[in-house]
């Protein structure tokens, strides 16, 4: 499974997420782009052009027809997926770090980040069916916890949120009341990245502290802990095997120039019920900041430090070998 | 209990101390159990230092007693003696003379110009032998009061009660013949046996704050294992490693064991104080007994020498070195001083025949791991060459020298068994501007230990590396002109044809490796070469018939290699020197990796020495011709042992399995609410998962094994 390289960013990667449908790749980075790739063959589709800050995040609503980033200007943008058009823009006075649609795309959760004088907050805005009736107007705001809010994933049918934060700690917050409903200390150190199983019943945090940890999206218990020797960035689950994907990587500015391996830059999988290592690639030569399974399962993605995006699929034997 | 006010005050944060809310007894330790961290209370109180003012007089006794005719003779010879080791003040030697005999009273009061002279004095003093019948005896003045409180009748001390001996040789006795090793991390000790058949290693004990040093040692013959506090040395031992003995030596730092493992010495550095040379104090103990048998306190000056000396005109190691023991029980400690080095001869602690042996010039020198026989470099003098010499013990005869001419430097490696000696002679060109080296190889048990010249055939090359193979007549080489890529040659003192011993004979070479160190098997044959600090690249060789590879690895960033006592594996660990990947990698003999263990703050890894082999050479011969019938036992136990791992570890999986399952179950009506909601929510925008994708059942075929077996045709 050779992997196509994709260079479509010139800084280290934020996010890379496939569409639902699974033919699209987006990726976002520091260097305030956004690319649209074609997932099979790694060919760029377009580009989002407008912000002019590291875009952190994306979203995509359910039909694939818009698209939502969440940058370091302050603004959160929709876009028209098929012709790469601005269609609204809100305007925040702190950084965007997660943005979410709720399901039937309603809804989005929009987390700001701890700013001058205002502390971190997740706020809720109103999506319009036709978007030249969207309005900037927040529904709501949550203010939160020290630290930046790194995710947030609706679930129980949009009446909670969790987000995960800077501080180690994984929150559940009630939709309807504002209030924060639940709060665990998961990590040691800043939650980097949450991902959610096919079916809603767990998450898979991802953890400097070097663990990454499955948890009861409903009661927030920990099910399974993956550990490293390094500290880790970004966390998957296989939407059709048993399969966690982690990528991290020793800090940039704490690798030593002796050697590429010495930072273990590798993407790793483990068994997500047996916990043991069953597979790594290696390719990045930096941090790896993002991984993602495509929705069929059949391959995945990574983002770099070095702003490099791999694209692979899995040869035959991932799916006729054991497990 | 706090107060409302100071619940308030405190609110959020950690109950306990230094917050009120704790119970006393809760925090005790129970009686007896330290933790394993030694109390300071637990030794024996010292006598605080009195300055009574006479702390500059040494009193010495058992002096002749003689006549008034001979007593100025004698008070001269006396005041001769005594100034060796300090000035005298004015008036200082008092020699008293009992009026009623005429007799001198056969002791003598000495006055020196300070407290440190009187020390130095006491310690030369006591035991010198004027003549057959006379050993001085030297105290200080000071502790003569203490010598006084001795009570003139004698008491029976108390008797101790029995303490069954625990059974120091326990690990030898393991059934799978498992060999021991300590590692040392963060504020642990480990001792542990080396499991291959499990893949782990299986612990014996462990001890947080075992020991104070960054490091762990073991006895040479592995029976005890010692650790260093503030108050001394303690060895441990026995199949609960309990304390054997313990040496206390006030700020121990480093300690060394005779090769016998009868004698120890522990020594600690001391910093100079203003503008002083740094000191040192070193005392000598007998392990069996405990009996503490000599002290040396002094300048480090005298004894920083050559290789051993530090910038600031310290030892960078003590230079003082334990010979291996003599057929009766001996050991000699080798010390070496400017110009001379004394051989002091273990239990009595005496100096060899009173006197050290002159040798202008010494630099440094090594003894023979097998006989007491040490080699001494002395550097160039004036008119005089440089000289290699082999000093034996007990007779301090000169048994082999050797003169060299306009020398640089001078390094010596001895074969492990004693059986050859390599002196790598540094040699500045006739220009003085670069230097070439060459070997000088002694072979110790030839008549009249005749000395072979090695010269690379290429003279701008350097040689970086040497070792002897074990129980063998071979050496390697690590040579070359470029440090980063040297080249690995392999040499022998045997005729590889006709097999006959003498001269040096070229085997083999291997160009551009990158290799720093090279490290032979116990037992020979088996060479690593290992890129230390550098890549950490190893190479295994067998050099059985012809040299071959046949093994390579890599050990990111490795610091330490170590092969066990038998020779079957070999460590290679990265130690707190770097900051990551710290812990410990184990090797087959040939190289296969068989686990890897990481612990951060790694300080060293040391397997357990085992005394040598009692088999007789014909006994051991039949073993290694019958292997396969001894052998047979052991692999069959170590299959068990790995069905038993492998049963285990699916048993693990099981349960595993199972708790994901019945969690899963748990979960699923919820799952299947979810996912009626969501479609609920989503309305005409909904697809069905199944419709989205098409999944392919696929039949694939693949061949597992391929047997051949002959079929009797009827």
């Amino acid at each position: 499974m050779r992997p196509y390289i994709l260079q479509g960013h010139t800084r280290p990667l934020n996010q890379v997420s496939f569409t639902r449908e699974g033919d699209f790749l987006i990726t976002c980075g520091k260097d305030s782009n956004v690319n649209l790739w074609w997932a099979d063959n790694g060919e760029r589709a377009g580009t989002f052009n407008g912000h002019n800050g590291a875009v952190w995040t994306t979203d995509t609503t359910y039909d694939t027809s818009v698209l939502m980033t969440g940058a370091g200007d302050s603004t959160v943008r929709l876009w028209d997926i098929t012709n790469g058009d601005e269609l609204f823009k809100f305007q925040f006075h702190e950084p965007c770090r997660a943005v979410k649609f709720n399901v039937g795309d309603t809804m989005a959760a929009i987390s700001t980040d701890p700013f001058m004088d205002s502390v971190s907050a997740i706020r809720l805005v109103k999506i319009a069916d036709d978007s030249s009736e969207q309005s900037g107007e927040v529904l709501a705001s949550m203010t939160g916890p020290r630290g930046r809010i790194t995710r947030i994933l609706w679930t129980d049918l949009n009446k909670t949120l969790i987000s995960t934060s800077e501080d180690g700690c994984v929150r559940r917050w009630d939709v309807e009341t504002g209030k924060m409903i639940q709060e665990e200390q998961v990590h040691k150190a800043t939650i980097g990245d949450m991902q959610m199983s096919v079916d809603g019943t767990h998450i898979i945090t991802a953890s400097a502290d070097q663990s990454a940890k499955i948890l009861d999206s409903q009661t927030l218990q920990e099910l399974k802990t993956f550990s490293s020797q390094v500290p880790i960035n970004s966390a998957a689950l296989s939407p059709t095997h048993d399969h966690v994907l982690i990528g991290g990587g020793q800090e940039a500015s704490k690798v030593t120039t002796t050697s590429d391996k010495a930072g273990h830059f590798e993407a790793r999988f483990f068994h997500k019920i047996y916990k043991d290592e069953f597979a790594n690639v290696s390719g990045h030569f930096g941090p790896i900041n993002t991984v993602a399974f495509t929705p069929d399962g059949t391959g995945f993605a990574s983002g770099g430090e070095e702003g490099y995006v791999r694209l692979h699929h899995f040869d035959a034997d991932y799916f006729t070998g054991g497990n | 209990m706090l107060s409302v006010e100071e619940e308030k005050m405190f609110e959020g944060q950690p109950r306990g101390f230094p917050f009120g809310d704790f119970d006393i007894a809760d925090v005790m330790l129970p009686d007896g159990d330290t933790m394993g961290i030694p109390s300071d209370d637990e030794e024996e109180e010292e006598l605080i230092e009195t300055e009574t003012g006479f702390g500059h007089i040494v009193v010495v006794d058992n002096i002749p007693q003689v006549g008034a005719e001979k007593y100025d003779k004698l008070t001269k010879i006396l005041s001769k003696i005594f100034s060796a080791s300090g000035t005298i003040a004015e008036n200082g030697l008092n020699h008293p003379v009992d009026q009623s005999t005429g007799l001198s009273k056969g002791f003598a009061f000495v006055e020196y110009e300070n407290h440190d002279q009187a020390r130095t004095a006491r310690m030369a003093l006591d035991g010198y032998q004027l003549d057959k019948n006379h050993r001085f005896i030297a105290i200080l003045f000071d502790d003569l009061e203490r010598l006084n409180d001795v009570p003139d009748e004698y008491q029976e001390p108390p008797q101790k009660p029995y303490e069954p001996a625990t059974d120091l040789y326990n690990w030898m006795g393991d059934r799978r013949g498992r060999d021991q090793f300590a590692v040392r991390y963060g504020d642990e000790t480990e001792v542990l046996f080396n499991d291959v058949a499990q893949q782990n290693p299986q612990k014996v004990k462990d001890r947080s704050f075992w020991t104070e040093a960054p490091f762990i040692q073991w006895s040479p013959q592995g029976t005890y294992l010692a650790t260093v506090h503030m108050q001394g040395v303690a060895i441990w031992g026995g199949d609960d490693f309990r304390r054997i003995r313990r040496f206390s030596h006030k700020n121990a730092q480093r300690l060394a064991f005779s090769q016998c493992e009868k004698f120890v010495y522990i020594y600690t550095d001391i910093p100079p104080e203003g503008r002083q040379a740094p000191r040192f104090a070193l005392s000598v103990y007998e392990v069996t007994t405990g009996r503490k048998l000599r002290v040396f306190e002094g300048s480090q000056e005298d004894h920083a020498v050559g290789a051993a000396r530090r910038p600031d005109g310290g030892m960078a190691y003590p230079a003082f070195k334990w010979s291996s023991s003599t057929n009766d029980g001996h050991a000699f400690l080798a010390v070496m001083r400017k110009n001379a080095i004394s051989i002091y001869q273990a239990p009595e602690m005496t100096l060899l025949d009173k006197k050290s042996i002159k040798a202008d010039g010494i630099q440094s020198f090594e003894w023979s791991p097998a006989d007491p026989i040490l080699c001494a470099y002395q550097e160039e003098q004036g008119n005089l060459p440089a000289r290699v010499v082999l000093i034996r013990s007990p007779d301090r005869e000169e048994v082999r020298a050797k003169n060299l001419f306009s020398v640089a430097d001078v390094r010596m490696a001895w074969h492990p068994q004693g059986d050859y000696l390599a002196v790598r002679v540094e040699k500045w060109t006739k220009t003085k501007k670069s230097t070439t080296t060459n070997l000088e190889l002694f072979s110790m048990r030839e008549k009249n230990i005749p000395v072979d010249m090695l010269e690379l055939p290429n003279k701008s090359e350097k040689i970086s590396g040497l070792a002897w193979e074990p129980h063998g007549n071979r050496f390697a080489l690590i040579h070359g002109s470029d440090p980063q890529r040297p080249s690995v040659s392999l040499y022998s003192m045997k005729d590889p044809k006709s097999g006959a011993l003498g001269g040096v004979h070229h085997i083999h070479t291997v160009h551009n490796r990158s290799v720093s160190s090279l490290h032979w098997s116990p037992k020979g044959r088996f060479l690593l070469l290992a890129g230390l600090k550098q890549n950490g690249k190893l190479e295994w060789w067998d050099t059985h018939d012809e040299v071959s590879v046949v093994g390579a690895g890599e050990h990111l960033m490795a610091t330490e290699v170590a092969w066990d006592p038998s020779g079957r594996y070999v460590v290679t660990s990265v130690t707190a020197v770097n900051q990551m990947e710290n812990g410990y990698q184990v090797w087959s003999f040939c190289g296969q990796p068989l686990y890897k263990v990481s612990k951060d703050r790694f300080f060293g890894f040391v397997w357990r020495p085992r005394p040598e082999c009692l088999l007789s050479k014909e006994k051991q011969k039949e073993i290694s011709k019958n292997l396969k019938k001894y052998s047979k036992r052991f692999e069959e136990e170590d299959e068990k042992l790995l069905a038993a791992v492998d049963s285990e570890l699916l048993a693990e999986r099981e349960k595993m399995l199972s708790e994901w399952n019945s969690w899963k179950e748990s979960r699923a009506e919820w799952a299947e609410k979810q996912k009626e909601g969501i479609k609920q929510l989503l309305g005409s925008k909904w697809v069905a998962p199944e419709e989205e994708y098409i999944v392919q059942e696929v039949e694939v075929s693949a061949i597992v094994d391929v047997r051949e077996q002959k079929v009797e045709s009827q």
